[in-house]
């Protein structure tokens, strides 16, 4: 059995990431909590509304009720990248060479490290970014669809159209797929790699409930998710992704819904948490179950792996976080 | 398993009204009187509030339209993302307020607490609350549709600006918003100066609280009831629909005398332009077994032209009375408290919508009666 070692905060926690091996826990209230040699604090917003860990450095990113878009480095400093006064901040990217993507109302931004601000109106507001793993292009979810820029360039974004309101969004690992979560309980997909006039949709249904927690695969594989009983996980190795594919359930709990899900960052083993706080660890090729921790006081809504694999750090919507060792 | 107690829904208040007719007044009242609760309020643009409080929220009006294949199934996705974030921190407020542009249709923003589950679950839709120029509506009414959407889909109505007309004018908008929603409750004040008491914390749409707050709910007679010219009240002393003639679709020269007795009403202009009707049903003692398959299929059917529906419903052989309401498609029922002694088991029940069929609703209603067969 793996141990936990419980750290008890105020009030729901929004994200839990780790920046080398010190696991940093961000609350609504907007302070954000580093286990590094003991318990240290940087307050980062009034009102604290997303925190992400930029993929391409060693720093999260965090948007703000305060309408303050902030970097925070490993050592806890912050540096404030943009503010928009009055204006709550739900969304924000990272993306290569310190670019930094962050959207208000019906516009997208993207700060980049020089200082200039690219700015990109949208038809509808902004519901979430995402950069693609490769160039920088940001894809902006948003109702009835996509809309992807390049940012260095003045074209014309290229729009995904899918009717509804599109949540959230995510390119796979290798760049071939895009994935939005919707309103409704939904995933949709589009094949970006296809040949014109070939069919790019994709649409994953079939949820209970909507879809907040998504994770790739190390190596984009498989694409894990929320919104079930279980974990539903898709296909994305085929050429056509999980088209014609039936998803794999991991962790199956009766009538108890998956919240958050985490995949291991070397290895196809996926973390499950579940809106009683329970949180097993599932390997994808046999589907063999681990407890790594019992029930709690609320819902997970945060889960992340150490860089090495060992620990899986974890938050709730009642504030009983921890940190997991598997190795143990 | 899990020690925390599930969380009192927050109530939240919908506030309506057209640009003028005092909402920023009343906002600001609410949010600097000592009445002791604390309020987050999601505004479109802060505008003329003039306090600067973490409480209040801009929001951009964002309707999106649900992929059920139901038409009038709309919510405001601004307000699912913006009420996420306040429940967050639930600590810090009592109630949440939205505020509406003067444009706004009121119906999305109502959905979004039945429609979508995570809202639902940690919001309960308190009141609708519109207010109404006293001096102005006839205008509106005229010029746009949404100013009688929003009479018809409240619970309460504050017809404000009450000195900037006479005793007749005022008696002619109430009549006119008691033609458009028999069964909103009607306060009239000068400068938003509404006791907060009978705009908060109303449980309008709690089913439990609704009518016990209301217990004159339809109730023909009651002091504040004033008839609309569309009244269809049982016991009315003036029948207005047998004049052959009707208000609703009539497009008639006013100027000229139509030549029934119809003394009524002292603003005619108005009232005709009123495309809004309500159907005010009474029965006896329904079958649930008809009832239930007909309310559903009403909703259904008349879902897109019904704004809100509100009902007490006496069932044969129940010794609760059953409420239900509705707002389009959705439905909503529960037993709310015993019948008491002496009271009158009766079902009543109202539907406020556009292009309803008064003859045929009303049959088939009474049709449902547990005596009929």
């Amino acid at each position: 059995m793996p141990t936990v070692a419980p750290l008890d905060l105020e009030g729901h926690v929004v994200a839990v990431e780790f920046l080398g091996d010190v696991p940093f826990f961000a609350t609504a209230a907007g302070e954000i909590r580093r286990l590094d040699g003991g318990e240290k604090v940087t307050e980062a917003h009034n009102g604290l509304l997303t925190c992400i860990k930029d993929p391409f450095s060693t720093s999260l990113l965090t948007g703000g009720e305060d309408g303050k878009v902030m970097r925070i480095a490993a050592d806890g400093s912050t540096t404030q990248i943009a503010e928009a006064p009055r204006k709550w901040i739900n969304v924000v990217a990272g993306g290569p060479q310190g670019a930094v993507a962050y959207a208000h109302g019906k516009t997208s931004f993207v700060a980049l490290a020089d200082g200039t601000v690219k700015e990109f109106a949208e038809e509808r507001t902004v519901e979430a970014l995402a950069f693609a793993p490769k160039g920088l292009r940001i894809a902006a979810a948003r109702y009835n669809g996509v809309s992807l820029h390049w940012v260095n360039t003045s074209s014309p974004a290229a729009d995904l159209e899918w009717k509804g309101a599109h949540t959230g969004v995510t390119f796979s690992p290798d760049g071939r797929f895009l994935v939005t979560t919707m309103q409704e309980n939904a995933l949709h997909g589009w094949k970006l790699d296809g040949k014109a006039g070939d069919a790019r949709h994709m649409r994953m249904t079939g949820y209970p409930a909507k879809v907040k927690s998504y994770s790739w695969s190390p190596k984009g594989k498989w694409l894990a998710t929320s919104g079930a009983p279980a974990a539903i996980v898709w296909p994305f190795s085929a050429k056509d992704g999980p088209m014609g594919k039936a998803p794999l359930e991991l962790g199956t709990r009766a009538n108890i819904l998956a919240t958050c899900v985490a995949f291991h960052p070397v290895e196809e083993v996926l973390a499950i948490g579940f809106i009683d706080g329970m949180i097993l660890g599932v390997r994808v090729g046999d589907g063999k179950e681990a407890l790594l921790r019992r029930p709690g006081k609320g819902a997970i809504t945060a889960m992340s792996w150490s860089g090495n694999g060992k620990l899986v750090a974890f938050g709730s919507e009642a504030g009983d976080c921890g940190v997991i060792d598997i190795s143990a | 398993m899990a020690d925390t107690a599930p969380q009192k829904p927050v109530p939240v208040t919908v506030l309506t009204g057209y640009l003028g007719a005092g909402k920023t007044t009343l906002l600001n009242r609410i949010l600097t009187e000592s009445h002791g609760k604390k309020y987050a309020v999601i505004v479109n643009e802060f505008g003329e509030i003039g306090i600067d409080n973490d409480l209040i929220v801009e929001s951009d009006e964002e309707i999106y339209e649900m992929n059920n294949g139901c038409i009038c199934c709309t919510v405001r996705g601004d307000l699912i993302r913006v009420v996420e974030g306040l429940m967050r921190r639930p600590g810090r407020f009592d109630g949440i307020i939205v505020e509406t542009t003067g444009l706004a249709d009121p119906v999305p923003v109502a959905q979004t607490f039945f429609m979508d589950e995570d809202v639902r679950a940690k919001t309960e839709l308190d009141a609708v609350v519109a207010l109404v120029d006293a001096k102005h509506l006839p205008l509106r009414l005229k010029d746009s549709r949404e100013a009688e959407d929003q009479i018809a889909f409240a619970d309460v109505v504050v017809v404000n600006k009450t000195d900037l007309v006479t005793p007749e004018e005022l008696a002619t908008i109430e009549e006119i918003v008691r033609a458009i929603n028999p069964a909103a409750r009607i306060y009239k004040t000068t400068r938003s100066g509404v006791d907060l008491a009978r705009v908060l914390d109303q449980g309008a749409f709690n089913l439990e609280r609704a009518l016990e707050n209301d217990p004159h709910f339809l109730e023909h007679g009651h002091e504040d009831h004033v008839c609309g010219p569309d009244c269809d009240h049982h016991h009315h002393d003036h029948d207005h629909h047998h004049h052959g003639h009707d208000h609703h679709h009539h497009d008639h020269d006013h100027g000229h005398d139509h030549g029934h007795d119809h003394h009524h009403h002292a603003a005619p202009s108005a009232i005709h332009d009123v495309t809004v009707k309500s159907i005010s049903l009474r029965g006896g003692e329904m079958n649930p077994d008809r009832f239930f398959p007909w309310i559903q299929k009403v909703t259904q059917t008349d879902g897109p032209n019904i704004l809100r529906l509100k009902g007490i419903i006496a069932f044969k052989g129940d010794e609760e009375r059953y409420v239900v309401q509705g707002v389009h498609m959705i439905i909503e029922g529960d037993h709310q408290r015993p019948w008491k002694d002496g009271e009158k088991r009766e079902s009543r029940l109202v539907f406020i919508g556009r292009d309803l069929d008064r003859e045929k609703i009303e049959k088939s209603f009474l049709a449902c009666q547990a005596d009929q067969t």
